[in-house]
């Protein structure tokens, strides 16, 4: 899709177009996404690997880290073979070499290994996220003995995912809340939502410096209304510009996700986020095991670690599925819409074209996929 | 091999001068390393338990570690003021002050990347950030930009005194044809790593508090203030410590560049205050947090409301030639002067651009006893590296470190 046919309207205050022609989210079309096939190259890529497999042999394997900067050396072996020389020292590699240890172990440390050293699944082709994704459910298997269903589906074609948030609609009765809870098995300890539903008062306007994100009491109350907020999916998101090493981008069917492995939990994107759309790890996310959600996704509900930043998905195992988000299906209102935007018989265009909506600072030029509307 | 057989005898030298001193001396190293234990200790509790032991929340991201992130940068820059005339404009009286300054630089240097990793979720992963084996997300994000430039700086400012002092080592004069134009590169690298730190902020459209033109070239001014008087009080203990000459020329020449650096501080600071609260926006609640409070939520207050009151105290005093060149007065007013840009570029500016949130909602930021423990750490570090470098510089400029070819 490209900005040209946009459906809706656009504030352009000079951002550089994306030339999305390739099919490509990255906004490079020159192959540095690992999207692209590099027919053109192919001689010149044939004659490298067989100088390569003359010297390095069979051990080498090319990764989406050689395509962005089309390097003629695999820098990442180099640098996995030059930290396990020097961690064999420490032991780190002991269990792996160890024959007395059971395979199991030598499983464990060996998935371990290439699960510390893999790369930006941004940039992996399909082949190596269906082998990260393998990995990370051998080793959920083996650490709890339960089975996850882990997807790593890319975008589909002419697909663009929205949504419209009827204001009317909505009572504040949170189910929405505590579904997408469950289902992106965010940590219990710390509380963390996706969704804050702001109270405000009726006959003041959009007031959310006086509107309560935290109530606890009976819904709806009096005189009130009630408006969410989440991640909107910016389709020009400043958190993706500021992230110093990617672990954060824009996906083709519009969805802005977070590689959970690769982040380095600087919290710059936090600070950039105009929407407090954000949410961070600040200690190791608990989720009882009875509560999990086994049907993930690498870039949606899996597991996190401790120091990583996370945020709404539109639920990626579910909406590239074909199904509603978790917060949509919940609400009992009906106040939730959710489709997609390339599809002129959806009921997200259906609003868009025939409700007056808007979205929330428009005149920062982030062009949330997010909506507002009334009856 | 000459070469490395002199820098063999080089460290082996500094490290007899470093462990060698009067008693003062090794209850000052004590204390610094005392205190950089107890940094580690509660860096290895933030380490097993993650971020949550500091004060830092989804609705404060970024706290005393950034806030000592940014500080330091001016600090690092300031050496530069001390660079230029010396090395550029052939201005003796700042010779010896300078490789103090940039010894400073290092430290200051070394100080911002440890307050980075401090301040990171995945130390563990922070692989993912070199250029060539992780993913560099430049030039998009200005984070990439700023690591580069502290590092180069770090590199210019190690490299620069280091082959001075190489060269008196040896009783050889350093060649000015082979690090002036070191150092005048160092001076544009000064105001760019000032520059790309204010962008870092600058640059994002969701924090009005800190999107606005005026934050780099304030930035710029507060921190040729207080690196200098940094210095300045740095220079006055050595003086007093060591046989190490510095003429009361030098200090007032330095006095003279912090006293118009706070003044066109001030100006900048009236010029944003005018701003803010002339015509208040929706936009300077921020600012109103911060210097009044909002909804009666005001922890800033205290800190604000110190650091106005000093800043400008010391601007005067600074101001009239007559307090300025007494020393007494001098020291104090660059002390007060140090501790009220250190309030006001900490707490006085990254914890307000969060407050109020993205959507109106204000929740505080304290920091916690890990969090100030690992900070005050750092700071140990800081001043360790430091007297390291100083007093094996002093040592070789002084003369008594010298190589002998007969070892
Ligand atoms: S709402 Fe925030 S986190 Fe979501 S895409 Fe936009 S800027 Fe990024
Ligand atoms: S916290 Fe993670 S995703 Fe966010 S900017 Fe830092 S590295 Fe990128």
């Amino acid at each position: 899709m490209s900005r040209s046919n946009k459906k809706w309207f656009s504030l352009n205050l000079g951002r550089k177009q994306h030339d999305n022609s390739g099919s490509c989210g990255c906004g490079k079309t020159s192959g540095g996404c690992g999207s692209h096939s590099n027919d053109s190259e192919m001689s010149e890529e044939e004659f490298y690997n067989a100088a390569v497999d003359a010297s390095i042999g069979d051990e080498r394997e090319k990764d989406g880290f050689d395509q962005v900067f089309d390097v003629k050396m695999d820098r990442r072996t180099a640098f996995r073979k030059l930290t396990a020389s020097l961690l064999i020292g420490a032991g780190a590699v002991n269990t792996s070499c160890n024959v007395l240890s059971s395979d199991e172990s030598k499983e464990k440390a060996q998935i371990d290994w290439e699960e510390q050293f893999k790369g930006n699944y941004k940039l992996m082709t399909d082949d190596e996220k269906k082998g990260t994704v393998d990995r990370l459910v051998r080793s959920y298997q083996m650490r709890t003995g339960k089975t996850v269903s882990m997807s790593s589906k890319n975008a589909e074609e002419d697909v663009l995912f929205g949504y419209a948030f009827n204001i009317s609609k909505c009572q504040g009765y949170m189910d929405c809340v505590s579904a997408c809870v469950k289902e992106n098995n965010q940590d219990r300890n710390s509380q963390m939502q996706y969704i804050r539903i702001h109270e405000m008062k009726d006959g003041e306007g959009l007031k959310f410096d006086e509107a309560d994100d935290n109530y606890y009491h009976e819904v709806p109350a009096e005189g009130h209304f009630y408006l969410g907020t989440q991640c909107f999916h910016c389709d020009n998101p400043p958190c993706v510009e500021v992230c110093p090493v990617q672990a954060t981008w824009r996906e083709d069917d519009g969805l802005v996700v977070v590689d959970y492995d690769w982040c380095v939990g600087c919290r710059y994107c936090m600070a950039a986020c105009p929407y407090d759309g954000r949410r961070f790890n600040w200690s190791k996310p608990e989720v009882p095991e009875e509560e999990v959600n086994h049907n993930q996704h690498y870039l949606g509900n899996r597991m996190r670690k401790k120091g990583v930043m996370e945020k709404c998905t539109f639920c990626v195992q579910r909406s590239r599925a074909g199904k509603n988000p978790a917060c949509v299906e919940a609400c009992p209102t009906g106040a939730r819409i959710f489709g997609n935007l390339l599809d002129p018989n959806s009921t997200i265009r259906w609003v868009l074209e025939n409700k007056k909506v808007f979205r929330l600072k428009e005149d920062l030029g982030t062009e949330p996929k997010f909506w507002y509307f009334m009856d | 091999m000459k070469q490395l057989k002199v820098f063999r005898s080089l460290v082996k030298d500094g490290f007899d001068v470093v462990t060698h001193g009067t008693k003062n001396y090794h209850l000052w190293m004590g204390f610094l390393t005392f205190m950089m234990l107890v940094g580690m200790y509660c860096y290895s509790i933030q380490l097993s338990e993650g971020l949550s032991v500091t004060g830092m929340t989804d609705r404060v991201s970024w706290g005393l570690y950034i806030s000592n992130f940014t500080f330091l940068v001016g600090v690092a820059a300031a050496a530069v003021m001390l660079v230029m005339p010396t090395y550029v404009l052939h201005d003796v009286d700042f010779k010896q002050a300078v490789l103090i300054g940039e010894g400073l630089a290092v430290a200051a240097l070394i100080m911002c990347l440890a307050f980075v990793i401090a301040d990171m979720g995945g130390p563990s992963v922070l692989w993912h950030m070199i250029p060539g084996i992780g993913v560099f997300n430049f030039p998009n994000s200005m984070l990439t930009w700023d690591v580069i430039v502290l590092n180069g700086y770090l590199f210019l400012n190690i490299t620069i005194p280091f082959y001075i002092l190489f060269r008196h080592y040896q009783g050889k004069e350093a060649k000015s044809k082979v690090y002036v134009p070191g150092a005048i590169l160092s001076v544009f690298w000064a105001v760019g790593i000032h520059l790309v730190t204010a962008f870092l902020y600058q640059g994002l459209q969701a924090r009005p508090f800190w999107n606005n033109a005026l934050l780099g070239p304030r930035f710029l001014a507060s921190a040729f203030a207080a690196g200098p008087a940094l210095i300045i009080l740095v220079l006055a203990i050595i003086r007093n410590f060591t046989e190490f000459k510095i003429q009361d020329k030098t200090l007032k020449k330095i006095a003279m560049v912090v006293t118009v650096a706070a003044q066109i501080n001030l100006i900048m600071l009236i010029s944003e205050l005018f701003k803010e609260f002339y015509a208040p926006t929706h936009h300077s609640e921020s600012a109103y947090y911060l210097f009044f409070g909002l909804h009666g939520k005001d922890a800033l207050l205290p800190w604000i409301w110190t650091a106005i009151p000093l800043n400008v105290l010391a601007t005067v005093l600074l101001t009239f030639h007559k307090l300025r060149n007494n020393p007494k007065i001098l020291y104090f007013s660059c002390f007060i002067l140090f501790v009220a840009i250190w309030v006001e570029k900490g707490f006085g500016l990254i914890v307000p651009g969060f407050i109020p949130g993205p959507y109106g909602k204000i929740a505080e930021y304290t920091p916690t006893g890990i969090e100030i423990g690992v900070t005050i750490g750092i700071w140990a570090l800081g001043a360790f590296i430091f007297t390291i470098l100083a007093r094996t510089a002093i040592g070789i400029e002084l003369g008594q470190l010298r190589y002998r070819k007969d070892k």
